[in-house]
């Protein structure tokens, strides 16, 4: 659930700040009642179009290169951006960057078929019966405050050094997230829809698929979401644990010979596969949920 | 011929607060009942046990035929195209033709691939009266299907009841609190107070009715609820 905080975080957009600060200082040169500034003022206070977002981010790698060309940045400390690119060719050239790739994405893709299992397995059963509730929701819900990356220990004891406790790791933060927004999807089923399907004649059957699954399906989503981040934060945990393959392998690796460059290709590639995951979900969801009003 | 509806002696108590409180009522086929009340009068319980959603009361409530029922709100399901809702829970391999011609009678034929939160309110409940009715119920519950509507589409839906009924003949239980409501529809009314049937009228005015025509007995079965329209008026 920690991971929670996290997704609403990532709502909140800065720039709104950066527009009440010009608001606020239009107001103000208008008190000054200067003839000239609060024209720029205003003009600067509507709001920016979206593609000017762009600046601060250009500026800031404009930046980073600037500060490593000058020495002012050492590559041993972060390599130059020019540097990366140039890296991240040589690493998709020679296939290693590739391999790499292909490796971690199976270790995720696994972890999450045996995660997602489980978790949708445990949602169902404590979601559709009274008794499965009973019996799973306690265990579930007092396993889900441990912190599943501070069982690595345990994991390494029970299952060694191998791709087994990597697994394990991403499936654990798999399966909890899918689990609790899966079973807290069929709780929140509108009970009128079940009444009216009850006195229209639909079996339980009927009732389970075309009214209580459906409507756990939002939320379910939303796990979903929650879920694929964990589990590629899993993952760059998890291959940390003696790695000899995937992108963790490379970047371990990369870091005994201070090849920093390496090491921030390795990271850029990480990013890029959780971002595309989440894009898949949100488009998922734009298929899924098109009954929605917008 | 038997009644679509027969309860005797019902009684239902939530804790120690009596609801229905010895409840005899029969309805015969085809006829339309209407049952008015204030808030909290046990109208909607009785609406409830007759449609089998509570089943923990004393006394006999029989419905030997099918039931159906629409509701305030229309409980549509949001993510099933509306001839969907029409046609689940049918079990008919034709269930497409027959949620069009439910549709059509509704006057609501071409929104069939719509998506239910896309319709009016209006339309909403056409659809959910088209639902109830395309299962050929011989008892129908309308639970104030009308009381979240507008005043010009109630009068609408007004019609489209009275000639859905008289084309289908099921008996109708039409709980609401609207007078006007009751008396243009109904053949009897039943004043339903603090868990017992009050009073009864039976409403033998010609239909199609107008308004004027019902203003006599309007009066009297606003008394029954308690409101005198000679010295408030």
């Amino acid at each position: 659930m920690l991971s929670l905080g996290r997704w609403r975080e990532t709502t909140a957009t800065d720039y709104l700040d950066v527009r009440r600060f010009f608001t606020i200082w239009a107001s103000l040169t208008h008190v000054l009642r200067s003839p000239v500034i609060p024209v720029v003022a205003l003009s600067l206070a509507r709001k920016p179009a979206l593609q000017l977002r762009w600046i601060s981010p250009v500026a800031l790698v404009l930046l980073w290169q600037l500060a490593s060309s000058t020495g002012v940045l050492s590559p041993e400390k972060l390599a130059s951006p020019l540097t990366v690119l140039e890296s991240a060719g040589e690493l998709i050239a020679d296939g290693q960057l590739g391999e790499a790739f292909v490796v971690s994405l199976g270790r995720v893709f696994l972890g999450f078929v045996i995660g997602g299992t489980i978790g949708v397995a445990l949602g169902l059963a404590s979601g559709l019966s009274r008794w499965g509730e009973t019996l799973l929701d306690p265990p579930v819900q007092m396993l889900r405050t441990l912190p599943h990356l501070g069982l690595i220990p345990l994991f390494i004891l029970w299952f060694g050094i191998g791709e087994e406790p990597k697994l394990a790791l991403v499936a654990s933060g798999v399966a909890f997230p899918l689990y609790l927004n899966l079973h807290a999807g069929i709780r929140q089923t509108d009970p009128g829809l079940v009444e009216a399907a009850r006195v229209l004649g639909y079996s339980r059957f009927e009732r389970i698929v075309h009214v209580v699954l459906p409507s756990a399906v939002p939320q379910t989503l939303v796990g979903l979401r929650i879920a694929l981040g964990t589990a590629w934060l899993s993952l760059i945990v998890g291959e940390q644990i003696n790695a000899d393959a995937g992108l963790g392998f490379l970047i371990n690796n990369a870091r005994e010979f201070l090849r920093t460059d390496v090491v921030v290709v390795g990271l850029v590639v990480y990013a890029l596969l959780g971002l595309t995951t989440d894009a898949l979900v949100r488009l998922l969801e734009r298929k899924v949920l098109r009954w929605q009003a917008r | 011929m038997a009644s679509a509806v027969s309860i005797r002696g019902l009684r239902k108590a939530f804790g120690p607060r009596s609801v229905l409180d010895g409840i005899d009522l029969e309805i015969a086929p085809g006829e339309f009942v209407a049952l008015l009340g204030r808030s909290g009068c046990g109208k909607s319980t009785l609406l409830r046990i007759l449609a089998g959603l509570d089943r923990q009361v004393d006394g006999t409530a029989e419905v030997p035929g099918t039931v159906s029922i629409a509701f305030q709100q229309p409980r549509l399901l949001p993510w099933r195209k509306v001839w969907r809702n029409i046609a689940l829970g049918l079990n008919k391999p034709n269930g497409h033709a027959i949620a069009l011609k439910a549709l059509e009678e509704v006057r609501l034929a071409d929104h069939a691939d719509a998506w239910p939160l896309t319709l009016s309110g209006g339309e909403a409940q056409r659809v959910s009266l088209a639902r109830a009715l395309v299962r050929e119920p011989d008892v129908l519950l309308l639970d104030e299907p009308f009381g979240a509507l507008d005043a010009l589409t109630r009068l609408a839906m007004h019609h489209l009841v009275e000639d859905l009924w008289a084309r289908h003949r099921p008996a109708v239980l039409l709980v609401t609190h609207d007078v006007d409501e009751a008396l243009l529809l109904a053949d009897r009314i039943l004043v339903l107070d603090e868990g017992r049937i009050v009073a009864a009228h039976h409403v033998d005015l010609p239909r199609p009715r107008r308004r004027a025509s019902v203003v006599e007995q309007r009066t009297r079965v606003l008394a029954d609820l308690g409101v005198d329209v000679e010295t408030a008026a």
